[in-house]
C-alpha cells in the first residue's frame, strides 16, 4: 500500500532578494513496510525534502510547489492547523542531533507524553503508562526511573531512543529518520539501527531514511533514491543500485565509499579509484587503484607507557574527588613513512593521545622518543623543534583557521615564526604548498570562508607541511567530509605519503577509511590500547572481544552482505573516570602473530 | 544545595570582609576633619579634641579599624556624626521604602518586559517588532531624572493624579501606593526596557534551538511550543540581566528618590556624602554589600530552577 507519494516537488529559499531553487521537481514514493533510503552529499536537498513533507520549512524565506500525498491526504493542501494534526500522529520524525533534540528544561518522559495527549487524547496517567511502555519498547535501561530524568542525564544513543520513542509514540503511518545515527558511535549506531528495523516490523509503518553512508544503506534500505543538487539522480532497489549503478555520479558515490575488508592480506595502504565525473563518467569499471609501495624506515617516535589523567573535582571546597584515566599506559613506535591508525569510540582517549604527543597536554608519566629527542624532558627550544617536526591536523578546518586572515597569511605565519626563510622564500614556499595541496598558488589570496570543506581541510594540510614535519598527528582530519571528498583528502595524504616520507597518527573513528590509509592499526578502549598490529592482522582476525565488537558493527556497503539481526544491545560505552586511590593492575600484551599485540583479558 | 548555600554565604562573607577594610580606609583618607565639620570653623581647638577623643579619632588607625569590624559583627555601626542617632537605626528606618521601590520596579519591569520582548521576536522584523525595539532604546537611553521629571510634570502637576512629594510615610495601603507609583514606573520603565530586549534575544536564540523543531515535529500548537517550550529557556538569560540589573537599581534609585523627594537609601548616602558622615557611609557600604551579595545569590538559586542542568556543588 502507498503511504508517501512525492509529486514533482520543488523549493526555493529566498536568499538576499532573490529566490534560490534548492529541490527541482523530485518525485518518488514510500510503500508501507517499506524503508527508502534518500542519499547525497551535502547541499543535495534530503533534509530540506523531509522538511518541505512535514511542511516545517520556514514560510517567509521559503516556497514550495507539487504534490505531497500520504496515504489519500494531499498535505499541501492541508491548513496549519490540520498539518499540526498530521504531525507527530501519521508522520514521526528523528533527527540528526539527540544532543541537541530533545528540551532541557523538560524530563524526558514528559516530553513523550506530549505527544501522546496531544493526538491520542490520554489522560495524564494513562499517557504516562503508555510513555513507560515505549520506553521498555525503545530499550532505555531502568526506565521506571529514567523516565523522570533530563535529558543532560542521558547519552547520545539514549537522547536518540527517547527521540524515537517520542516519534513512534502515536504509532505513524511513516518514519522520517533525518541521519539518526551520524552524531552516534558505531556500537550505538548498530543498536540504533536495529532498534529502527524491529519498530518497522511490529507497526508496518514506512520509513524515509535520510543519510550520507551507503554502509547504512546497505544495512537497512529496500530501495535508494539518490539526490544531487536537488535532483533525483537515481532510484531503486538497494541490490541493483549497488551492484549496477546506472549513473555516474552514483557510481562515483559508491566507488568513494570504503568497504571494510577490500584490502585483504595486503600490507600497505591503497588509494581510493580516480573519482572524477569525466572517469565515472567511462563505462568500464575502472582499473582497481595499485597499492602504495612499502618505503617504511627506521622508527622515528617511540611512545613507552604513555599516560594522561585529568582531574574530577567536587565538593564544597572543589576537591580531587576522582581521576579521568583518559590514557592509560599506552605505548607504540612510529617508523618513517608509516601510518598508524588510532580507532576506538568517543572517550576512548584516542585524541588525547595524540595531543599528549606534542605535549599540548601534559601526560602524567611516560616516554616519548621524537627523532632521538627526549620530548618529556625537551627543553623549550628543543620542544620548538619537535612542534615543527611533529605537525597536528584537526577535525574542523573551519575552526582551525583564522577568518580574517587570507589562507596564504595562515600558511606562510609557522614559516615566518619560525625563522624559516625570508619574506620572498616564504610567498615561493606558500605558493608549492598549496600546489602539493592540490590547490592552486592564487588561492593563497582568499578566505577560508571562500573555500569548501574539502578545500579548506587542503589549506590546513598544506600549513602542516609548511615546517618540513616528518610527522603528522590527524586528528579525525576526514571525519566530518563528504564520502567523494574524504576519499580525495585521503589519496592526498597517501601522495604526500609516497613523495616526502611522511609518518602519520591518523586518528578515527571510521574504521573503514583506516584500512585505506594505514600501515598498522591500534585499537583503543578505555584509554588504553587493547589491540595493535599489522592492518589485515587486526581488522581481519581481531582477537580481543572489544575489536571484535566494535568491527562486527561497522555498516558494509554491501547488501548482499547484511548482517543477521543480532540480539538487541543496550550496553553504553564506558566512563574512563576512576577514584582517587585506583592504580589499574598492569595488564600483559600477549603476541598472537607477527608483530601483532593483543591485551591480556 | 544547602552545600552550595553555606558555601556562597561563606564567600559573601569574605567579599563583605574586604569591602568592609577598603570602605575603612578610602574613608580615612578623605579630605576634612569630621570633628571640624560637625563643630564649624569658629570652634575653639579645646573642644574639636575633645570631641575627636569622644568619636575615638584620635586612637590610631589600626585601633580605630579593629574596633569598626568588631562593631560591625555585633551590629554597632556606630552613631552618625551628623545626628548623633546609630547608623543601624538610621539605615533600617528608611530600608524598608528602598526595597519597596526596587521590588515593586522589579515587578513592573519583568511583567512589562518580558511579553514585550516575546511578543517582539514572535513578529521579528515586523512592524510590531520595530515600534517595541525603537520604545526600549528610548527607555535606555533617558536618564532616571530626566523620566521621573517628565512622568511629575504629567501625572502629578498636570493630571494631578499622583502627589509630587512621595513621602513614603503613608499608613494606609492607598497612601503608600499613590506614594509609590510615579517613582516606582519611573523605575520599573527603565528596567522593562532592559528586559525586554534581553528576553526578544533569548527568545529569537531559543526559536531557532533544535529542541522547537522537535516540538513542532510533534505537532503541537504554536502556542504550547512558545510557553512550555520556549519561555523557560528564554528566561535564563533574562534572569542573568535582572540579577545584575538590581544592584544597578538601588544605585539608580538615588536620582529617582531625590527627584520624587522620597526617603531611601539614595537620600541616605547623597546626605552622608555631603556631610562628611564617615561613620553613616561606613555603615552605607556595608547594607549594599549585603544586598548585593544576596541578590547574586537568589539569582545562582533561581538558575537551578529554572535549568536542571544546573547543579550546586
Amino acid at each position: 500500500m502507498r503511504v508517501l507519494t512525492v509529486d514533482d516537488l520543488t523549493v526555493s529559499f529566498r536568499s538576499e532578494r532573490r529566490w534560490v531553487q534548492v529541490i527541482n521537481g523530485v518525485s518518488f514514493h514510500i510503500d508501507s513496510g517499506e524503508t527508502v533510503a534518500v542519499v547525497g552529499e551535502s547541499g543535495s536537498g534530503k533534509s530540506v525534502t523531509a522538511l518541505s513533507i512535514m511542511r516545517l520549512l520556514q514560510k517567509n524565506v521559503s516556497r514550495l510547489s507539487g504534490r505531497i500525498t500520504l496515504g489519500d491526504t494531499e498535505l499541501t493542501g492541508l491548513s496549519d492547523q490540520a498539518m499540526r494534526d498530521v504531525r507527530g500522529a501519521d508522520i514521526g520524525m528523528i533527527f540528526q542531533e539527540p544532543m541537541t533534540s530533545l528540551n532541557p528544561v523538560l524530563t524526558a518522559g514528559f516530553q513523550v507524553t506530549e505527544a501522546l495527549r496531544r493526538h491520542r487524547g490520554l489522560s495524564r496517567g494513562d499517557a504516562r503508562r503508555e510513555a513507560l511502555r515505549l520506553f521498555d519498547l525503545v530499550r532505555i535501561p531502568d526506565a521506571a526511573r529514567r523516565f523522570d530524568q533530563h535529558p543532560h542525564t542521558f547519552s547520545g544513543g539514549q537522547r536518540q531512543r527517547v527521540m524515537i520513542a517520542m516519534a513512534m509514540a502515536c504509532r505513524p503511518k511513516l518514519l522520517i529518520a533525518d541521519e539518526p545515527t551520524t552524531a552516534l558511535d558505531v556500537t550505538i549506531q548498530a543498536q540504533i539501527l536495529s532498534l529502527i528495523a524491529d519498530l518497522q516490523k511490529e507497526i508496518g509503518m514506512a520509513v524515509m531514511f535520510i543519510t550520507h553512508d551507503m554502509g547504512v544503506v546497505a544495512e537497512i534500505a529496500d530501495r535508494v533514491v539518490v539526490m544531487l543538487k536537488g535532483d533525483k539522480v537515481e532510484e531503486g532497489p538497494v541490490a541493483d543500485v549497488f551492484a549496477a549503478p546506472r549513473e555516474p555520479y552514483t557510481r562515483m558515490l559508491l566507488a568513494s565509499v570504503p568497504r571494510l575488508g577490500a584490502l585483504g592480506d595486503t600490507l600497505t595502504p591503497r588509494r581510493f579509484a580516480d573519482l572524477s565525473a569525466e572517469a565515472a563518467a567511462v563505462d568500464a569499471a575502472p582499473a582497481p587503484p595499485p597499492q602504495e609501495p612499502d618505503k617504511r624506515g627506521a622508527p622515528i617516535l617511540t611512545v613507552d607507557a604513555l599516560t594522561t589523567r585529568f582531574a574530577v573535582r567536587g565538593g564544597v571546597l572543589g576537591r580531587m574527588v576522582g581521576k579521568v584515566h583518559a590514557v592509560e599506559n599506552v605505548s607504540f613506535t612510529v617508523r618513517e613513512g608509516e601510518t598508524l591508525a588510532l580507532v576506538g569510540e568517543s572517550g576512548c582517549g584516542k585524541s588525547t593521545t595524540g595531543r599528549s604527543l606534542l605535549r599540548l597536554i601534559e601526560p602524567a608519566s611516560g616516554a616519548i622518543r621524537f627523532e632521538g629527542r627526549d620530548v618529556m624532558a625537551a627543553t623549550p627550544a628543543e620542544m620548538r623543534t619537535v612542534r615543527r617536526r611533529m605537525q597536528m591536523i584537526f577535525q574542523d578546518p573551519f575552526g582551525s583557521l583564522n577568518p580574517r586572515k587570507t589562507v596564504g597569511a595562515s600558511i606562510r605565519e609557522p614559516i615566518m615564526v619560525h625563522g624559516l626563510g625570508s619574506a620572498a622564500e616564504a610567498e615561493a614556499r606558500v605558493a608549492d604548498l598549496l600546489q602539493r595541496a592540490g590547490l592552486t598558488p592564487e588561492h593563497a589570496l582568499r578566505f577560508p570562508h571562500e573555500f569548501s570543506g574539502g578545500q579548506r581541510q587542503r589549506v590546513v594540510i598544506a600549513r602542516g607541511l609548511a615546517l618540513n614535519p616528518s610527522l603528522l598527528v590527524a586528528d579525525e582530519s576526514v571525519s566530518a567530509l563528504d564520502a567523494s571528498v574524504k576519499a580525495q583528502v585521503v589519496n592526498l595524504l597517501l601522495d604526500l605519503q609516497r613523495d616526502l616520507g611522511l609518518a602519520f597518527v591518523f586518528i578515527s573513528h571510521d574504521i573503514a577509511v583506516v584500512e585505506r590509509i594505514s600501515h598498522r592499526v591500534a585499537v583503543m578502549y578505555l584509554g588504553e590500547i587493547v589491540e595493535i598490529g599489522p592492518r589485515a592482522s587486526v581488522l581481519t582476525s581481531p582477537r580481543h572481544p572489544y575489536t571484535q565488537k566494535l568491527i562486527e558493527a561497522v555498516p558494509i556497503a554491501d547488501p548482499a552482505e547484511r548482517q543477521a539481526r543480532k540480539g538487541l544491545m543496550t550496553d553504553e560505552i564506558r566512563s574512563a573516570v576512576r577514584p582517587l586511590d585506583y592504580e589499574p593492575e598492569p595488564r600483559r600484551m600477549i603476541e598472537v602473530a607477527p608483530e601483532h599485540f593483543v591485551m591480556e583479558h | 544545595m544547602t552545600a552550595f548555600i553555606l558555601k556562597r554565604l561563606g564567600f559573601a562573607c569574605v567579599t563583605l570582609f574586604g569591602v568592609l577594610t577598603v570602605v575603612f580606609f578610602i574613608v580615612r583618607v578623605l579630605p576634612g576633619d569630621p570633628a571640624l565639620i560637625i563643630l564649624g570653623d569658629q570652634a575653639s581647638q579645646a573642644s574639636i579634641e575633645s570631641l575627636r577623643a569622644r568619636l575615638g579619632l584620635d586612637q590610631p588607625m589600626i585601633v580605630q579599624y579593629f574596633e569598626f569590624l568588631g562593631g560591625v559583627i555585633v551590629g554597632d555601626w556606630g552613631n552618625s556624626l551628623v545626628s548623633g542617632r546609630p547608623v543601624i537605626d538610621e539605615v533600617l528606618n528608611v530600608l524598608p521604602a528602598t526595597i519597596e521601590l526596587t521590588l515593586v520596579s522589579l515587578v513592573i519591569g519583568t511583567v512589562l518586559g518580558i511579553p514585550l520582548g516575546i511578543w517582539s521576536a514572535l513578529r521579528r522584523n515586523k512592524f510590531t517588532d520595530y515600534v517595541i525595539r525603537i520604545t526600549s532604546l528610548l527607555g535606555l537611553s533617558l536618564p532616571a531624572f530626566v523620566s521621573g521629571i517628565l512622568l511629575l510634570i504629567a501625572f502629578a502637576i498636570q493630571l494631578r493624579w499622583f502627589p509630587v512629594i512621595s513621602s513614603g510615610r503613608g499608613t494606609t495601603f492607598a497612601d503608600r501606593a499613590s506614594d509609590l507609583a510615579l517613582p516606582a514606573i519611573n523605575l520599573g520603565l527603565i528596567m522593562a526596557a532592559y528586559i525586554t530586549r534581553v528576553a526578544r534575544s533569548a527568545m529569537l536564540e531559543v526559536l531557532n534551538q533544535d529542541y522547537v523543531r522537535t516540538a513542532e515535529a510533534k505537532g503541537l500548537a504554536f502556542a504550547v511550543i512558545v510557553w512550555r517550550h520556549c519561555l523557560r529557556n528564554a528566561l535564563i538569560p533574562v534572569v542573568t540581566v535582572v540579577g545584575l540589573y538590581l544592584g544597578y537599581l538601588i544605585g539608580n534609585s538615588v536620582l529617582t528618590e531625590i527627584v520624587f523627594n522620597r526617603p531611601g537609601l539614595g537620600k541616605l548616602i547623597v546626605g552622608a556624602l555631603n556631610q562628611r558622615d564617615y561613620t553613616m557611609l561606613q555603615g552605607m557600604m556595608v547594607i549594599y554589600t549585603l544586598i548585593v551579595v544576596l541578590v547574586n545569590l537568589v539569582t545562582d538559586l533561581v538558575y537551578g530552577l529554572i535549568d536542571p542542568r544546573i547543579k550546586y556543588q
